[in-house]
């Protein structure tokens, strides 16, 4: 078990109310060195309010959230970028913080986009920003990240590269990662912890759990319960390039 | 060759236009012209302010700005107005109440022209030495705070939740305006700062691929403004604030064909 000095972020109870509503309410959760906590919920059920809670972007909340690190990368759902700005890709992953171009370099190889480097941002696309986004998130090698769906917008088969990328980038830098995801597939097979959230927490625990929560069940229907479950197996063999099937 | 009040109002006009193009480029990046002008308009009632209590003009125009600022802030804060809508009713209300008040003091002679316009034959050793520190002050602040003011103009929320504390950044920014108006009063006229402050950063924009680009061609286009523009003034007897202010636009007319020059290219 961990103990308390692994703890990056942790939420007490916590909410937000906007104009007499309730975003989100009565969330507990934390987030510690090495394991990824996700998100999950369906539109409006306060999962992005929930990450912007624990990152302390607002002020006046419910409850408490204690943030131990000020290390962090920020993958935000929805960015609004004035474009009128002369901001090149290498201009935007310095934003937060000064890094040499080896750093920067690597990151942007990373998330696949070191060719836009000197491109402008506005001249982006959709997929190829959100790339740049996440590689401008961990570049700074953060204690926590929080990524909200980091990969909306993404082709199929970089999407899956991507959450690889994730996963081993939390195994490696040892960080925490907060993640909103909408795959549940991802959800399943990548986290430790999973919060379900609808307007106040569901249910959470560990995806096998939260999978054979019946609330989650009402909220997702008995087919996403399926899709987690399916996971339950063990992968016990691995195909080789010719395609055979290879006992482990 | 050229009259000690000539030199004086160039060395001014240089010492001015490297403040104001950097914090010009902020201006038009988080859409603050309507802002700054507001803070300039409020800038007559400090003067005023100076010739009754015989204080210093940039000091009392600075104080006033900055506290239209705040006051602003807290109207933001208790009404459910619009932003412009206070912007204007501050701007006018402020000129109006200055006016007014410069009515009343028929024991000084002002020269309003002067105060609208600038004048470069008001320029004095004092003046460039409140130009030149406060100057040398205000882009030292902007180089401290450039990070969290940058990273939150790209992304408020980026910005904060990555720590980088940008409203602090802000309410600096803020009292860097007022204070870029307290100093360069003389020169441009109050009612023509903004232009100073915007124009050349416009030039810049079209120029530059980069934020650092961008401030750097604004710097330029400040200096060269006010080089050509204060050289027209003495040659053809024109305020200096119309005068630097039309070279200006005539550099940010030339910058055009860079851009349509890069749009073709584009397509």
């Amino acid at each position: 078990m961990s103990t308390d000095q692994n703890i990056l972020v942790k939420l007490n109870d916590a909410g937000l109310q906007l104009n007499n509503k309730w975003l989100v309410k009565g969330v507990s959760l934390q987030v510690e060195k090495g394991k990824i906590v996700t998100l999950i919920g369906p539109n409006g059920s306060g999962k992005s309010t929930t990450a912007k809670i624990a990152l302390g972007i607002y002020k006046k909340i419910d409850g408490s959230v204690e943030k131990y690190t000020n290390k962090v990368g920020y993958v935000p759902q929805k960015i609004s970028i004035d474009w009128t700005l002369p901001l090149r890709v290498n201009d935007f992953m310095v934003l937060t913080e000064s890094l040499s171009k080896e750093t920067i370099d690597e990151a942007l190889s990373l998330t696949g986009v070191i060719h836009l480097k000197d491109k402008n941002l506005g001249d982006l696309s959709g997929g190829e920003f959100q790339r740049v986004l996440l590689a401008r998130a961990i570049s700074k090698k953060p204690d926590l990240l929080v990524l909200d769906e980091p990969v909306q917008g993404v082709d199929f088969t970089g999407e899956i590269a991507l959450y690889e990328l994730i996963k081993k980038i939390s195994d490696e830098l040892n960080c925490g990662i907060l993640l909103i995801s909408h795959d549940l597939h991802t959800v399943m097979t990548a986290t430790d912890h999973v919060v379900c959230l609808n307007g106040h927490v569901c249910c959470s625990g560990s995806p096998m759990d939260v999978a054979k929560n019946n609330e989650y069940k009402a909220l997702f229907g008995e087919q996403a319960s399926q899709i987690l479950s399916r996971y339950e197996h063990r992968h016990d063999h691995i195909h080789t390039d010719e395609g055979k099937i290879k006992k482990n | 060759m050229f009259d000690d009040f000539f030199i004086r109002a160039l060395v001014a006009g240089i010492g001015v236009a490297f403040v104001t193009g950097p914090l010009g480029c902020f201006v038009i990046w988080r859409r603050l012209s309507y802002f700054g002008d507001t803070l300039a308009h409020s800038a007559l009632l400090g003067v005023t302010l100076a010739f009754t209590m015989e204080f210093n003009i940039a000091l009392s125009v600075f104080i006033i700005s900055s506290l239209i600022a705040l006051i602003l802030i807290q109207l933001q804060k208790k009404t459910n107005l619009p932003g412009d809508a206070l912007l204007g009713l501050l701007a006018h209300s402020s000129l109006a109440v200055g006016l007014v008040v410069i009515g009343f003091l028929t024991f000084i002679r002002f020269d309003i022209m002067g105060l609208l316009f600038g004048d470069i034959l008001a320029v004095s050793v004092d003046d460039l030495l409140i130009i030149w520190i406060g100057g040398a002050f205000i882009l030292l602040t902007l180089k401290f705070i450039w990070k969290p003011l940058f990273a939150s103009t790209v992304n408020y929320e980026l910005a904060e939740a990555e720590g980088l504390n940008p409203d602090r950044a802000k309410a600096i920014f803020t009292i860097l305006m007022a204070a870029i108006i307290a100093i360069s009063i003389k020169m441009v006229g109050l009612l023509l700062i903004t232009g100073m402050l915007i124009i050349p950063a416009a030039m810049a924009r079209n120029l530059s691929s980069s934020p650092q680009s961008m401030v750097i061609y604004s710097i330029i286009g400040g200096l060269l403004s006010v080089i050509i523009g204060l050289f027209t003034s003495l040659e053809f007897n024109t305020s200096s604030g119309p005068s630097i202010i039309t070279a200006a636009l005539l550099l940010f007319i030339l910058s055009l064909f860079k851009i349509k020059q890069s749009i073709k290219l584009k397509n």
